[in-house]
């Protein structure tokens, strides 16, 4: 029998409310199915299951509030076969008082599936209006504002961070991207946002140290990069789910991709797993104008990413003054996973991949296992 | 289809709407730069002219993107290619 339990889909999450599922007992699941739909205090998540099997008991109920980690339903593996009921689940059940019993009937509920408040745990009357009382609907502001609140204060808590900044020429990227997007299709066009994730998941190969989780006191590292795109919500608040595979995907798969997780965020549909998997952030603040972004690490990961707006400036190259658009790149990193002169390896890593562009586009060409993994 | 003013104007407008709903086009200056009166970032700015494109069948150059500030420019510049 596998168990299938609320996944945590983010630092920022303790519990969820099951919103409704997508499968019933008897259907065959495979993996990555979406099989519910789970509602967290940022958004409603399609949660995925990890295992082929087939769906045996749904023992939570749309509606219900659980934490993480909860058993939602069970699973019988390929080639299992359910087990006779156990009757000592009957017998555990709480008793209801007739008053609660015939109420719960008037309200088309069961009574024996709710937890009771009553003597030894029996369902009273007022048991039964609580379950029927329409939960009120969640501020979303207000919850996600916790939820932010929560997960930030866990980070300048607990992860010694320290920062650094580096300004990159970007003359050669953007004409590389201008002369690319010319002639193409408007659909069919990159936007510079995908070069940089593209530059930081190449440039991570070099310190995967800045790639992946503290948990239990140690620093394990990601085998592969998923970029936790930060997105702002309209209404505010923010999301940063999952890029996923950024070190070994082609531009134009990313940027389809890319245009694809900030509608569904935006329309709040996200999978499990782009909740989950973003082995660390990168935020982008240039289009609002500023220079620099100086991040806020999001627990477990160990570092974020700071893109500012690409600005014309001053710059000195070959002896000679010349106007250059430039982009301000900053590291936020987790001094428990690593240092300063790593965190500096890696920003120089990335200057040094934005001068060649074309490069950055080949290396995506490549098939995946000649690249093998970034760790 | 029709493409006098005032319809691409509104058409526009709904487009915009649907990438930012929160816009009051009442509100909205035709004339003032766009993204200062409505948060558009890269990603929702490239979403509107390729609603743009896909409803009025107009190829937009990227090299053109600079010239396309207020919402009265995204206008003149279909109206141009439209007729």
């Amino acid at each position: 029998m596998i168990e299938f339990k609320l996944p945590s889909l983010g630092a920022d999450m303790d519990e969820g409310t099951l919103l409704t599922w997508a499968v019933k007992p008897g259907d065959s699941v495979h993996r990555g199915q979406v099989v519910a739909v789970v509602d967290t205090s940022k958004a409603a998540v399609d949660v995925e299951i990890w295992h082929d099997g087939v769906v045996h008991e749904l023992l939570v109920q749309p509606g219900e509030k659980v934490p993480v980690g909860t058993v939602l339903a069970t699973l019988l593996a390929p080639g299992e076969v359910a087990a006779p009921p156990e009757t000592v689940l009957v017998a555990a059940r709480h008793a209801v008082s007739p008053s609660a019993r015939k109420r719960a009937r008037e309200l088309g509920l069961d009574p024996d599936t709710l937890s009771g408040t009553g003597a030894q745990g029996s369902v009273t009357l007022a048991d039964i209006e609580a379950a029927a009382a329409p939960s009120a609907a969640p501020d979303r502001q207000t919850e996600m504002r916790k939820a932010i609140a929560a997960a930030m204060s866990r980070s300048k808590r607990e992860i010694p961070h320290y920062y650094l900044s580096e300004t990159i020429p970007m003359a050669n990227a953007l004409t590389w991207l201008l002369q690319r997007n010319e002639g193409r299709p408007i659909t069919e066009r990159i936007l510079p946002a995908v070069l940089l994730l593209k530059a930081v998941a190449m440039a991570l190969k070099r310190t995967p140290e800045l790639n992946g989780f503290y948990r239990d006191g140690a620093f394990q590292p990601a085998l592969a990069v998923h970029a936790g795109v930060a997105i702002s919500l309209r209404g505010g608040g923010l999301v940063a789910p999952a890029l996923h595979d950024v070190g070994v995907k082609p531009l134009e798969q990313l940027m389809r991709e890319l245009a694809d997780l900030v509608k569904r965020a935006r329309a709040g549909s996200l999978r499990s797993s782009e909740m989950s998997d973003p082995t660390l952030t990168v935020t982008n603040l240039g289009d609002q104008g500023v220079e620099s972004v100086f991040g806020v690490i999001y627990p477990p990961q160990v570092a974020l990413v700071g893109f500012g707006s690409v600005t014309v400036r001053p710059w000195v190259q070959d002896g000679e003054i010349r106007a250059q658009p430039v982009l301000c790149a900053t590291l936020a990193a987790d001094h428990r996973a690593s240092d300063g002169h790593r965190g500096a390896l890696f920003l120089a890593e990335l200057h040094a991949l934005l001068q060649q562009p074309q490069a950055l586009a080949d290396a995506a060409a490549l098939p995946a296992t000649n690249q093998g993994t970034l760790t | 289809m029709k493409t006098d003013r005032p319809t691409l104007v509104a058409t526009a407008l709904t487009l915009l709407r649907s990438i930012a709903p929160e816009l009051d086009p009442e509100a909205l200056e035709l004339a003032r730069p766009l993204r200062q009166q409505v948060d558009l970032d890269s990603m929702d700015w490239l979403n509107f002219l390729v609603s743009l494109h896909e409803r009025f069948g107009v190829e937009i150059a990227e090299s053109d993107y600079a010239r396309l500030i207020s919402l009265n420019d995204v206008v003149d510049y279909l109206q141009a290619r439209l007729v």
